[in-house]
């Protein structure tokens, strides 16, 4: 539902259906629920098929790259070794907080779904990581795992199926790039969190060196439910010529909109509508200016193209950019783009991990850069200068920050160039001698 | 990693540790039911190494920060080098290396707050509490204020985090009255 506000009519909670509502965060209230149904029904399913129904049911990661999830299971195999789950509970992606609700509100949801994906990957230990700063998440998840492991849903003999299913909670200490993968397999290890050069993949060589599966919250939150109602079910849920995105899907609006908040709709769902039905639309007396749909990692749209946009994994391509996480940030005619790609370009320097040269100068460059050109110091070459250094930052990293750094320059100055000219222009300091400029300081 | 306190460019002051006092001995953290805390975490991974964030947050929940001592003692329950241990310390920008206010207030202005108005929130809360710069404790010991990276919580905007709790879509309007209820 649109948490904080009442579920709207064309919402399609499943995973939302009890933010709100404090009883479902108890053993009991979920078991009432019917909680703990669909594990109790996997823990007597051979693993292979748990990842045939999963894979039938096209559910595709909801973490941000959109991995099928039943694919990803299928590299686990009964090959007699320890095998490790890992959740990705780290959400820092800025424009996302979807991860958040579902612990807050049904912490017992996410651990069913922790359990059975454990088992469903050969596992018998998973650990959930959480943001050092999600305090309140972390007690709600730390509390729900308590108290199955006092049911006897977690142990030694989880649900009397005589299979062993450990689940433990590890929190985090302050850093994005631990949401990257392997770099969360690294602080799990009690290292720096830096991501590792692929392959291996962590399907071969993962956490403590074995083969591990990782998934994101709302990805392993979802299993339960298709687990229960079976892959068709499922498929309901997306639009009937896409056969490539299938089920519901959390959205996390925020920035200058009237209704701020968690949404779950089919995907496939017009972001038109969304944006301006379910969300209210723009604050009173504004106007949209631009979005960002899936993250801050994701290529900025203009209205136009945010509103004619469709809210699935091929529709967002298809409008020039990405579902990511989810993350939906709303600029209004107020916002200056200059000033607001340039702090997201500030965030990225700040979370570099600092492996890679062309991510750790570029994304210091590019903040300085930009932090010029919004105080009106920059010149007509540091545009060119900010593309080349971008196209320095694509494609050539350890993991992908590098790129997500560019991905806002990049797409801000094609679609908003006018307003970087502007800045520009206003520079009274800069020389305008035809063929003879200021040199960039970068 | 953490380049500082200011997310927006500002200041950069830090204390020097404190710690150096030779006279006053180190107190261990590690010992009876923390001890023992710590043996069931350690039940919890196939290395030791792994219960190392969690032994930081323990010291850090006894004592407030994480001084060169206590990354020694760290390093030896754990049997890993100190330097390993600050290595680590350094990199999570929830460990504090220096002692910090009895309130730690941790303002998101990332875009998605930014645009709801966030750096007007650190500037009231700058003004309300005292503290001459970002990073900086208040004379009175009570308050440092910093600007955060997302906190996962955009559509609250602006959340600010105060030590362990969260306090949702803070105004500037708000912030007198939050800062007046802290001790
Ligand atoms: C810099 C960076 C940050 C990321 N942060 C997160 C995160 O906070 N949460 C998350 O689930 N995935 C995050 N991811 C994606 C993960 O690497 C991984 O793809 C995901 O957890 C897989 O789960 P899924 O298949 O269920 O989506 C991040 C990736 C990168 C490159
Ligand atoms: S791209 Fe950046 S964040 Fe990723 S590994 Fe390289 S330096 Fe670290
Ligand atoms: S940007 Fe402030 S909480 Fe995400």
């Amino acid at each position: 539902m649109g948490y904080p506000h009442p579920s709207h009519p064309r919402e399609t909670p499943v995973l939302s259906r009890y933010f709100g509502d404090p009883g479902a965060r108890t053993l009991d209230g979920w078991r009432q629920r019917g909680g703990y149904d669909a594990l109790q029904q996997a823990l007597a399913t051979d693993p292979q098929e748990l990842q045939t129904i999963v894979k039938d049911s096209g559910l595709r990661g909801r973490g941000g790259a959109g991995f099928p999830t039943g694919m990803k299971w299928s590299f686990m195999k009964p090959d007699g070794k320890t095998h490790y789950l890992c959740c990705n509970a780290d959400e820092s992606e800025p424009g996302t907080f979807k991860d958040r609700e579902i612990m807050r509100w049904t912490p017992h949801g996410l651990v069913e779904g922790v359990a059975l994906a454990a088992h469903a990957i050969y596992a018998e230990t998973a650990y959930i990581y959480i943001r050092g700063e999600f305090t309140e998440p972390y007690a709600y998840v730390t509390r729900a795992v308590e108290d199955a492991y006092a049911a006897g849903i977690l142990g030694a003999n989880a649900m009397g199926s005589g299979r062993r299913v450990d689940v433990h909670v590890h929190r985090g200490a302050g850093a994005y790039i631990c949401g990257e993968e392997t770099a969360l397999m690294n602080s799990l290890e009690g290292r720096r969190g830096n991501p590792r050069i692929k392959p291996p993949f962590p399907a071969v060589a993962g956490l403590f060196g074995k083969p591990t599966t990782i998934n994101n919250v709302e990805t392993l939150t979802t299993v339960p439910y298709i687990i229960k109602n079976g892959a068709d079910w499922y498929k309901q849920f997306g639009r009937p010529d896409n056969p490539k995105s299938i089920g519901t899907k959390l959205f996390s609006v925020c920035g200058n909109i009237s209704r701020p908040g968690n949404y779950e709709v089919a995907l496939g769902f017009p972001m038109g509508e969304f944006l301006n039905e379910l969300c209210g639309g723009p604050l009173p007396g504004r106007e949209i200016k631009a979005v960002i749909p899936g993250g801050s990692s994701v290529p900025i749209l203009t209205r136009e193209e945010a509103e004619a946009a469709i809210m699935d994994y091929e529709g967002m391509v298809a409008a020039g950019t990405m579902l990511g996480s989810g993350g939906v940030i709303v600029f209004d005619d107020r916002q200056d783009m200059v000033r607001q790609i340039a702090r997201l370009t500030r965030f990225y320097a700040h979370e570099s991990c600092a492996q890679c040269s062309q991510c750790r100068e570029g994304t210091a460059w590019t903040t300085r850069i930009m932090e010029r050109i919004r105080d009106g110091e920059g010149t007509a070459e540091d545009l060119d200068t900010l593309l080349a250094i971008a196209e320095n930052m694509s494609g050539k990293t350890i993991c992908v920050l590098s790129d997500s750094c560019a991905t806002p320059v990049v797409s801000g100055l094609r679609k908003f160039r006018h307003e970087f000219e502007a800045r520009i222009a206003a520079n009274r300091s800069m020389v305008t001698v035809t063929g003879a400029s200021r040199a960039p300081a970068a | 990693m953490s380049h500082g306190p200011s997310a927006s460019g500002g200041a950069i002051v830090a204390a020097p540790p404190t710690d150096a006092h030779h006279d006053v001995p180190y107190e261990p953290v590690f010992v009876g039911t923390a001890r023992a805390e710590l043996d069931t975490i350690l039940s919890r991974y196939p290395t030791k190494q792994a219960a190392l964030l969690p032994a930081l947050w323990m010291i850090q929940d006894a004592r407030g920060w994480i001084s060169p001592a206590a990354m020694e003692e760290v390093a030896s329950v754990l049997a890993i080098t100190p330097a390993y241990v600050k290595g680590v310390v350094s990199f999570y920008t929830m460990y504090h290396q220096h002692p910090v206010g009895r309130h730690f207030i941790q303002v998101c202005t990332t875009t998605p707050c930014n645009v709801c108005g966030a750096e007007d929130v650190v500037k009231a809360f700058l003004e309300h509490t005292g503290c001459a710069d970002l990073g900086l404790t208040s004379a009175d010991g009570r308050f440092t204020v910093i600007e955060v990276e997302c906190l996962g919580a955009c559509g609250f905007a602006t959340p600010v985090m105060i030590n362990n709790a969260f306090v949702d879509a803070v105004t500037p309007d708000a912030v007198p009255r939050i800062v007046s209820e802290l001790a």
